[in-house]
């Protein structure tokens, strides 16, 4: 293991911190872990059993898969039945029911439907089939964004005519606003996004403290870094001073990534995105801008669908907005399964209810 | 210019002739081949037999530590030798696409010539077709493969009895990640080669010392998890395993921590996990880490008679959670 990592994975450090989070033992509190990512990760290594019972973790909706709409994932479906087309996407997208099809059953029925680990992979196969237009599945949020926009831009420079991209990609700060906005939760901190604050910083998060009065800290993926996360918030709230810290500090910094930054802003714009659970929430999604849209597969396909409607009785909406815990569902463990899911949840490795399910916590846990 | 395979090469004719015996028997050269019947004839030798078969679908064909063809000989020699047999003859069926390079055939020959020579099996039978372009990728090979089973010995995946230590024979999810990294668009470099060996030498050296092993399996697809669960539910019985025993080569720890995958699920080739009363642990360990493909042998858990048909894993920071069976495909995560 890199001793970087190693190092955030140690027993002794991370029993430390379990030691001085357990000395507030009476404060009640109920922290949500924005990312998929960080439900995985309290889960994989059993973090859940060491903090003290007044200690609750939520899920929240950090999950770029599936905060995907229903209706967006039909289109993308639709699209790869359209001739002389190829898609390229993330692996988890793959499995994700549509209210008709699955891309994965999409490509048994012989459409050309591809997985890559990256943008540039798709740029490569759009450089090699000149007869197909490649379309890429631009799911992801600030992370993956900036490596969209790079897609694009670099497509442009060398004049593709092929090449263009069905933007999905979303904005974390606005959807937690809504969240917030819609106050069926109370929530006392929030575990920030790790890998979307190394592109836009802390910065993006002060209202939350500010407006809501609710702790905010950044956290890395490895058990001392969200430990860490938990102190500080858990020292926030029992000052009654929210702010957003930042427990992430070899990755992350206040202004973020500035060269991301720009990309994100050079070829896309904000406009209103629809949310699996959330509804549609303005300026939270990146739209793609007049000057590319020749990349645009939106403007360059008319992608017809049926009438969308999530599947009966799934309730990953609920999920994505902490309103239950995944084993809460009726569908947990019953119907739905990893190797038959019914909602997104339990299709990506960042789905809170495939988390839940893999790693046994099956009664809801804390 | 490169000679390839060419459809006429399947049609049973003069090409074919030329093919099976220029590129296959006089490279797996035995009485039985060499007799190019229809069928070959086993004396019967009136012990237990062991039948197996398996098929091989690679890509790339050649990878770093092994290709298809060590792959194909390796896998049946495998699941013969874990089920208490002693490998002795395969059969090898190849499907081949049209314009393969025949050099490429010709290597991948090589080394089933190598792998079954180390394994000590004969090749006794085989078949060859010849599929249009587009039709197959590359190579793809069935081996079969009949083995003795060993006097005295009883394993088997319902076997397992609370108290038996589970022990795995090396470092895991090499092949895995070895393949992962050699695939398109995944330029990851570093020390990483698959595990892929035949490994009835190392069972004969446990055997010897312990035929009591209760159980013994390779985790191949799904990995040491997988696995486990599967011997969990068929035995009846519950097991706790400690992550910190785990052996995992630095290398393949790294690719699984950029793709944010768990090693425990990855593909073994070269590996097994064997079940034994924990009394014999000491001897078997000794036994394991004294032959090459088992130098990194170690106990990595415990069988219990309670959480009958689940795996338990220990973490690093001593918490529990469950080890489930992998479900789908593996994916790297997007975030």
């Amino acid at each position: 293991m890199q001793p970087e990592i190693k190092a955030f994975r140690d027993p002794e450090l991370a029993l430390a911190l379990v030691q001085k989070i357990k000395k507030r033992a009476s404060l009640k509190a109920r922290l949500m872990e924005f990312c998929g990512s960080h439900t995985a990760s309290v889960l994989k290594h059993g973090l859940r059993h060491l903090l003290p019972e007044g200690i609750e973790m939520l899920s929240g909706p950090g999950c770029p898969v599936c905060v995907t709409a229903q209706e967006d994932i039909d289109r993308a479906i639709a699209l790869a039945q359209l001739p002389d087309i190829t898609i390229c996407t993330f692996g988890d997208m793959l499995k994700v029911p549509g209210t008709y099809a699955s891309l994965q059953q999409a490509r048994a029925d012989g459409c050309d439907v591809r997985m890559v680990y990256s943008t540039l992979d798709a740029l490569e196969i759009a450089g090699q089939n000149t007869n197909k237009a490649v379309v890429f599945l631009g799911v992801g949020f600030e992370t993956t964004a900036p490596t969209i926009a790079a897609s694009i831009a670099m497509a442009k420079d060398r004049r593709f005519s092929n090449y263009s991209v069905l933007s999905l990609a979303k904005l974390c700060p606005p959807v937690m606003k809504a969240m917030l906005d819609g106050g069926e939760i109370k929530i006392d901190g929030i575990i920030c996004p790790g890998h979307v604050s190394a592109i836009i910083g802390s910065k993006p998060y002060e209202f939350i403290p500010s407006s809501y009065g609710v702790a905010c800290a950044v956290a890395g993926f490895e058990p001392v870094d969200i430990l860490l996360a938990v102190d500080l918030l858990l020292t926030q709230i029992e000052s009654g001073k929210p702010k957003v810290e930042i427990a992430y500090g070899r990755t992350v910094s206040p202004a973020g990534n500035s060269h991301a930054q720009e990309l994100l802003s050079c070829v896309f714009e904000l406009a209103p995105a629809r949310w699996r659970g959330v509804g549609e929430v303005a300026d939270s999604g990146y739209k793609i801008r007049d000057t590319y849209k020749d990349f645009d597969a939106e403007r360059l396909f008319e992608i017809k669908t049926a009438p969308s409607k999530e599947p009966a009785g799934c309730r990953c909406g609920d999920v994505l907005r902490g309103v239950i815990k995944p084993p809460e569902c009726p569908l947990f463990g019953m119907t739905c399964l990893p190797e038959r899911p019914t909602g997104p949840c339990m299709v990506s490795g960042e789905g809170a209810c495939a988390s839940y399910y893999l790693f046994g916590e099956s009664t809801g846990g804390k | 210019m490169e000679e390839r395979i060419l459809m006429a090469h399947g049609s049973g004719g003069k090409l074919s002739h030329e093919l099976i015996t220029r590129c296959f028997v006089g490279k797996l050269d035995n009485p039985w081949l060499s007799r190019m019947d229809d069928a070959a004839v086993i004396n019967n030798t009136n012990h237990k037999l062991a039948f197996t078969t398996d098929s091989y679908v690679v890509t790339p064909l050649f990878f770093p530590g092994g290709d298809i063809g060590k792959l194909a000989v390796c896998g049946t020699v495998n699941d013969l030798a874990v089920s208490g047999a002693e490998p002795q003859y395969l059969s090898l069926a190849l499907i081949l696409e049209e314009g393969l390079p025949v050099a490429d055939l010709e290597r991948i020959i090589e080394s089933i010539r190598q792998a079954s020579l180390e394994a000590n099996v004969s090749i006794i039978t085989g078949d060859t077709k010849v599929v249009p372009h587009g039709k197959a990728d590359g190579i793809f090979i069935n081996t079969s493969g009949v083995g003795r089973i060993l006097p005295d010995v009883n394993v088997s995946g319902a076997n397992v009895k609370p108290g038996d230590v589970v022990i795995v024979s090396g470092s895991v999810g090499d092949h895995g990640m070895t393949i992962m990294a050699q695939r398109e668009g995944l330029r990851f470099e570093g020390d990483i080669a698959s595990d892929c060996a035949p490994l009835n030498g190392l069972v004969a050296n446990m055997l010897a010392v312990c035929p009591q092993i209760h159980c013994m399996r390779d985790p191949t697809r799904g990995g040491v998890a997988t696995t486990l669960n599967e011997i969990a539910a068929q035995s009846g019985v519950g097991m706790i395993i400690n992550d910190d025993a785990v052996p995992v080569r630095p290398p393949v720890r790294a690719l699984c921590e950029m793709l944010g995958l768990d090693p425990l699920y990855i593909a073994n080739e070269g590996k097994l996990l064997a079940f034994a009363p924990a009394e014999f642990a000491g001897q078997l360990l000794y036994a394991m880490r004294a032959h090459k493909y088992g130098c990194d042998a170690a106990v990595i858990g415990v069988v219990t008679a309670d959480n009958l048909g689940q795996v338990i894993l220990r973490t690093k920071l001593g918490t529990s959670r469950m080890l489930a069976m992998l479900a789908g495909d593996i994916l790297p995560r997007i975030c």
